[in-house]
Order: C-alpha cells, then structure tokens, then sequence
C-alpha cells in the first residue's frame, strides 16, 4: 500500500498523591473520573471521541487510554500522539484544580510509559491498515525477526528493580510470552492477531501490534513506526526473500534487550548467528533495494536516512544516540545522576528517576526538562502539535467525525460515535456507516449535520 | 603503584596539558553547558525531594493490554 492509515493507542500510568506527608492518597479509580471530569458529566462512561477526531476512554485495568484519529503520514501519527499527551496534561492540570475545590489536596502524575514497580505492564498498541490479500503465515514469519530487533531503536530503557538495577533496552519484552498470540492482557505475543479493521475486511486487515514500548522522543516513535510501515509495503509487494527466522524469537526478544552495548548475537533458525543491529540493517538493505525500482515519498526517504544514521551510531557507540532514541537518552541521564550524586543503581531515587522520565508534565516530567534545554531533538513544531489537539487530520475519516463532534457538542445532541459510524438518535434516527478510512467527506451525512 | 602504562600515559597527558593552550571560545562552551548540566541537576533534585520510596513503593497499576 502507497497510502496507508496509522493509529497508536496508548496506555498511561497514573498515580495520585497527597500533598501532606503521609496524608492518604485518592484511588486510580478517583484520580481518573476526576480527570475526565472536564470533558464528560455526570455518570457517563468515560469513553469519548473528540474534536479532533481521537478517543479517550477508560481501558481494561483502569488506564486512561488515547487513540489517535486515523493519519495518513507517519509525521502525522507522530504530531498526533504528541497532542493526545498535550490533551492529558491539560486535563491533569484541571483535575488537580478540581480536587483542591473538593478538598483534597494533592496532585496527579502521568506517566507515558509501559511499566509499574512491581511489574504490571500497560500497552502502547500500533495500528496499521494493510492489504487483505498478503497470508498471515508470510506476514508472521516476516515481521517477527524485524519487532524482535526493532527495540535497539524504539525501546524506551528500563531500569529493572530487581538484578541490582540492571539497566534494559524494553519495558515490554520482558512481558512478551508467545511468537504469535490473539491475548492482550495474558500471554502476549510478538503478534497479536486482533483484526477489525473498522473498514472493508474484503480488502483490508489490521495489523495491531502490541509488542513496542511508549516512546517519549517524536523521533523514536517516527522510525518505530515508519520502518515497521516500510516493512509492511515490502511484504505486501512479496518483496522479502531472505529467510531471517529465529531459532527462538521470544528468547531472543530479552536477550537484546538486556544488552545495552547491542552486540549480543542472535541464533537465526539457519543457525547464522547476528546481532540485532546487523538483522535490522538487513531489513534496511531490502528496503534500499525496494525503493531502486518503487517510489518513495517524503516520509519514506526521511525514514530511510534516519535508519541508516541510527543503525551505523549504534554499531560503533549506542550512547551517541542520546539525543534521539529514548532508552540512550534516559540511561545517559540516570549515569549522570548517579556519578554526580554518588548513588546505587538499585536506589528508590533511581527507580523515581526512571518513572519520572516519562511523567508527561513538561514541569516535571524529565524528558521535557531535556528538551527545554535542547538535550533532545525534536522533529515536530509545538504548533503543529497544538493544533492536532483541536483539528483532526485533514485527509482522512477523521476529519469528517471530528467535525460532527465538535457540531454535536455545540449544540447538544445526543448521537453515537465510532470508528466506522456516526448514529444520530431520536428524532433523526439515522446511521452513517463508513468502510473506507481515506474517503474525507460524507455528502448525505454533511448535510444532516448542518440540518440539525 | 601505578604500572608501566599507566605512568606512560600520565606522562602523556601532562605533557599535552602543557602544550596545548586553551581555546577561551571552546572553554565558555564547557562552562555553559556544565552550567546547564548543574542547572539540571539541581531541578532533578527539586523533583526527586519528594519521599522517592514512598513514590516507587506506591506506583502500582492494575495490569492494561
């Protein structure tokens, strides 16, 4: 597929706090209705669409979860993903304020990321619409060697409580059980095989991957999701004809993740051995031979590049990339720290450091204290991002339901949302159904809507 | 003590120290960013003040998807 719809959905951690010492904190179950509070009344589930076009809702396990609206670019996900952040911190900020009315003084921190202490994970899930004709059996066989390596760029680092506070690439892999799983929430698999696409199921598939980490840095979530995306053109177009299979993928997962230097080679089931690194770049020149004979688009020859830069840094010195990739960038950090303050690793003060990295906070949060002082590098305006939290994408479903939301909550009536539908209830009582993700505009439903 | 090539390269560095001269655009660059380093140091400080244990101890989530 030359176009493609992307969404990522993320889970985030949330804990609430006494501002006194001791004092007694509220619930998870509290701290979220408060942070919905803003934007739904009374005894509403708190399952919303928004204005521009995303969802908000409760998940399983009590996470405030953000879906991104459709994209049609991967720069656009990424900007996305950014407001749906921007959207949380700002309700945070007015749930505190709403506490304090009712009393309760404290206050509440987000975290973006995919682990608590004692070990319970929370996903960050990609989305991308693919082609129904490619066989799941090639498309397994094809990705699992690609999400097992892809960590050496995407992993958000984890400081493990346990082991003296071993220093590793990925919150998830450790939580990764099977090669191939339909389970979310027990044994999760390096695929997951959830497949609605809320569109043509003739002509498309989902691909719902549940193995990647929450990424902090636009950059890490840019290649994350745009090599995968590159990938998935390849095998679409049965481009791929090395056999990169693992001996054992879910062994393997953990094992690169917990080798910070990336050298640690990997047993293919041809009984080659590479390192993860060397297994990417063999996707990266695949790619390079794909885009000799196919076009590529502004995204793609970003991606390209970016992958190459960050495949060569991490061959010679990981910890170069410390402006870029999350995990080199929150290790470099806490080394820092640590030198500095004289501490262990296995220190509560490092396991807050780890936490609060991923506090979305740009006043507490520690990768936002980096960026302010440029130690990160950003990819996208602070406008652009201000502007997703009000305006869908323009070139997709999104920016039709986003309309009608916004419409809807003006003036006030009553409908029901999803993904592939608009319902109005009485006394309109009509439904929109919509199978096709990169058609903009209903005529019949535009008109209803500035009917009403 | 220190071995053979330990004092070597001590000999090396000292020598270079007094060979080379300091470059003062190069050294306000250093100053500037170890200010900043400071300066981050100390706000990493400020949020880890807060009783870190207590915190880590307490951040427990009903496992998501």
């Amino acid at each position: 597929m030359n176009r493609r719809i992307y969404g990522l959905e993320n889970e985030y951690g949330i804990i609430c706090t006494s501002d006194r010492r001791g004092g007694k904190a509220l619930s998870i179950q509290n701290a979220v209705m408060y942070l919905f509070r803003e934007i739904i009344s009374g005894r509403m589930y708190p399952d919303v669409f928004l204005e521009n076009g995303a969802r908000f809702y409760q998940d399983i396990g009590c996470h405030p979860e953000y879906a991104t609206p459709e994209c049609d670019s991967v720069t656009d996900v990424v900007i996305h993903d950014k407001a749906g952040e921007r959207i949380i911190e700002r309700l945070s900020v007015a749930a505190e304020r709403k506490m304090r009315l009712d009393g309760f003084l404290g206050r509440i921190s987000v975290f973006k990321n995919n682990t608590d202490t004692p070990g319970n994970t929370y996903g960050c899930h990609e989305n991308y619409l693919m082609e129904r004709h490619v066989s799941f059996r090639q498309l397994a066989s094809q990705l699992i060697p690609f999400f097992v390596t892809r960590q050496v760029f995407a992993g958000a680092g984890k400081v493990k409580p346990t082991n003296r506070g071993k220093y590793v690439i990925s919150q998830r892999a450790q939580h990764i059980r099977e090669e191939i799983s339909i389970a979310t929430t027990t044994a999760r698999g390096i695929i997951n095989t959830r497949d609605e696409p809320h569109a043509d199921r003739e002509k498309y598939r989902r691909l719902h991957v549940i193995v990647g980490d929450s990424n902090m840095s636009e950059l890490a979530t840019f290649l994350k999701v745009g090599t995968t995306s590159i990938v998935l053109r390849m095998i679409e177009d049965n481009f791929i004809k090395k056999r990169l299979a693992l001996r054992d993928s879910v062994r393997a997962i953990q094992q690169i993740s917990e080798d910070t230097t990336c050298t640690q080679q990997i047993e293919l089931e041809s009984g080659k051995r590479l390192s993860a690194v060397e297994l990417q770049r063999e996707y990266l020149e695949c790619a390079k031979l794909y885009f000799e004979q196919e076009e590529s688009d502004a995204d793609e020859n970003k991606i390209m590049a970016a992958w190459e830069y960050i495949l060569t840094c991490l061959e010679t010195d990981p910890m170069q990339l410390d402006r870029i990739l999350d995990w080199v960038a929150k290790k470099k950090l806490i080394e820092t720290y640590v030198t500095q303050r004289r501490l262990k690793w296995d220190s509560a003060k490092v396991m807050m450091l780890d936490l609060q990295y991923h506090n979305i906070r740009p006043d507490r949060g520690l990768y936002y204290k980096l960026e302010k002082k440029d130690l990160v590098q950003k990819m996208v305006a602070d406008k652009e991002i201000e502007n997703a939290m009000h305006y869908p994408p323009e070139t997709t479903r999104a920016k039709f339901r986003g309309r009608f939301v916004k419409l809807a909550n003006e003036r006030k009536v009553l409908c029901g949302v999803n993904w592939s539908y608009i319902q109005l209830y009485e006394p309109y009582q009509k439904l929109y159904l919509s199978t096709n993700p990169f058609q903009v505009d209903f005529d019949e439903a535009s008109r209803m809507i500035y009917s009403i | 003590m220190p071995s053979e090539k330990q004092q070597e390269h001590k000999d090396n560095l000292t020598q270079d120290a007094e060979e080379i001269q300091p470059d003062p655009e190069v050294t306000e660059q250093g100053e500037e960013i170890k200010e900043d380093l400071d300066q981050l140091l100390d706000e990493i400080d400020e949020i880890l003040e807060e009783d870190s244990e207590e915190f880590v101890e307490n951040y427990i989530q009903r496992g998501g998807q």
